[in-house]
């Protein structure tokens, strides 16, 4: 039983970490870019969630206002900071990126402090436990697997099905021919930005309810331990973040539960270290494939 | 005149890779642009979709100055391409790569991708298949199959004989011959001379960035200098 609530466990860590991981590699697979301001963007989105319901706003609209304000923020980041350099070296728009991370950690502790605060996570999900069996769930816990097995499920059929899902796979095979097919990069690459940011907003939620302390720095974090899941799963491979994620989620767990939850952080970035030395692909990426 | 380009030139950094390069295609013929690797066909093909932009010059479309629009408002206007190298999406299926092709259309396709089977029919047996799993001679047809699904008024062809067996060429060029009796203008480059001067009205001949000969195919394939340099002769 404890062996099956642990499990419980890493799978509701696990789709947090896989919705965050999905926006890392999303963005990787369209445009090479490793967006180190995409854990910041989930802390946005936490002080959005912390503010509104602060200010009396009903918690399901201000989750909603969470997910557009992610998506917001993303889009705007990609059209000030990324895309003047669409066409410059991969290492300036790395650079970018982290300088992008930084100004949101500072920004957000110039206007709200460096405190950590209260998450009104209980607002959100209620804190009840509900009993299967001799098993005992938190609401949070349910919610949080339901709510991003769901989310993947539509992001799946998104980019499986419709027009604009096979525009960002043409997009991110071979940006030049999709040019040639009459596809609108820019908004394509908009669109990548927005529901990678959408999906981040989700996981904000999710993961502020799980652990509910709120400060500038808590997207760093999470952010780094998303793309080892990326990096885990294949960098750009879609099914890849998702098994990363969940298997970053797993291996955190299992530490936490052998007794070493101080080490937990040292084993993920193990795991990073260890992917790069000796499967730098990752689990199901697709290598440095050479076009024929 | 259906494309007119004057006087363009194109930089990669600070090299100059076509030199005041103009020449013009007449609505229902096919025109063709010979030349050695390097010559600039390519660049030049291109710069036509809009994924170069020229440093000068200007492109003509239907009389239209297209020289700084997006390669998309040109798809829409009738301009489309099987690049250099295929360029089909790997991973995505052969149905998928049609519809990529006809991205801009909102209108029912249904009936090209009909047409295109029937032209290339090896494209309907495999069209659940990824095209990464396909020969070169497929995606070779699947490269121009998924360009006439934008319905093109012209299109660029860019050395759709590259890498593949003698048959298979002859059947592609064969297909060429059909799309332009079907009414569609082209502008075909190819590094096999031969076989482009016979199908071609009209031909020029590129070396290093310039276009230094021009005429009919019929005239260039008796020159001497284009006998002696690209003939074999």
């Amino acid at each position: 039983m404890l062996f099956l609530s642990q499990c419980i466990n890493g799978l509701q860590l696990g789709s947090i970490y896989a919705l965050v991981a999905l926006g890392y590699s999303m963005v990787y697979g369209i445009i090479r870019l490793l967006n180190f301001a995409h854990g910041d963007v989930i802390m946005i989105g936490a002080y959005i969630a912390l503010l509104t319901i602060g200010a009396g706003v009903n918690p399901a609209l201000a989750v909603v206002l969470t997910i557009f304000g992610c998506v917001f923020i993303s889009v705007l980041i990609e059209r000030v900071a990324y895309r003047p350099l669409r066409s410059a070296p991969r290492i300036s728009l790395l650079i970018t990126a982290i300088g992008v991370s930084l100004l949101l950690q500072n920004v957000t502790q110039l206007l709200f402090t460096a405190n950590t605060r209260p998450y009104p996570g209980s607002a959100i999900i209620p804190s009840k436990a509900l009993k299967l069996g001799g098993l005992s769930l938190s609401l949070t816990t349910i919610v949080t697997i339901l709510v991003s097995v769901g989310s993947m499920i539509a992001l799946h059929l998104l980019i499986q099905k419709t027009r604009m899902g096979k525009a960002m796979r043409a997009v991110s095979e071979d940006t030049g021919a999709a040019q040639l097919m009459g596809i609108d990069i820019n908004r394509v690459i908009s669109v990548t930005f927005a529901i990678g940011s959408a999906l981040a907003g989700i996981g904000s939620v999710l993961f502020c309810c799980r652990y509910p302390v709120v400060n500038p720095n808590i997207g760093s974090m999470l952010g780094l331990k998303a793309f080892v899941a990326a990096v885990l799963g294949g960098i750009g491979s879609i099914p890849g973040a998702v098994v990363g994620g969940f298997a970053i989620g797993f291996a955190e767990v299992l530490v936490t539960a052998l007794g070493f939850s101080a080490w937990t952080d040292a084993v993920v970035f193990a795991i990073l270290i260890l992917v790069l030395l000796f499967k730098p692909a990752g689990l199901l990426g697709r290598g440095v494939a050479e076009k024929v | 005149m259906m494309l007119e380009v004057t006087d363009l030139n194109v930089y990669y950094g600070n090299i100059r890779a076509l030199k005041d390069v103009s020449f013009s295609v007449e609505e229902g013929e096919i025109m063709t642009l010979i030349g050695a690797n390097g010559a600039g066909k390519t660049t030049t093909l291109l710069t036509l979709s809009g994924l170069k932009k020229p440093q000068s010059g200007t492109i003509r479309f239907l009389g239209k100055d297209i020289t700084k629009t997006t390669p998309q408002s040109r798809v829409a206007m009738g301009i489309s391409q099987s690049p250099e190298g295929r360029r089909v999406f790997p991973g995505l299926t052969v149905l998928e790569n049609l519809e990529m092709g006809a991205y801009l259309r909102r209108d029912d396709f249904s009936g090209d991708m009909e047409k295109v089977f029937t032209y290339f029919p090896r494209l309907k047996e495999r069209k659940k298949q990824t095209a990464g799993t396909l020969s070169g001679g497929e995606q070779q047809m699947l490269a121009m199959g998924r360009a006439l699904m934008s319905r093109p008024k012209l299109m660029l062809l860019d050395e759709p004989s590259m890498g593949l067996s003698p048959l298979l060429v002859s059947e592609i060029f064969a297909i060429i011959q059909r799309l332009h009796e079907a009414g569609t203008t082209i502008l075909l480059v190819e590094q096999n001379a031969a076989l482009a001067l016979k199908l071609a009205h009209r031909a020029a001949v590129m070396e290093t960035g310039r276009i230094v000969l021009s005429g009919t195919g019929e005239e260039l394939s008796r020159s001497p200098e284009v006998q002696k340099a690209y003939l074999g002769g």
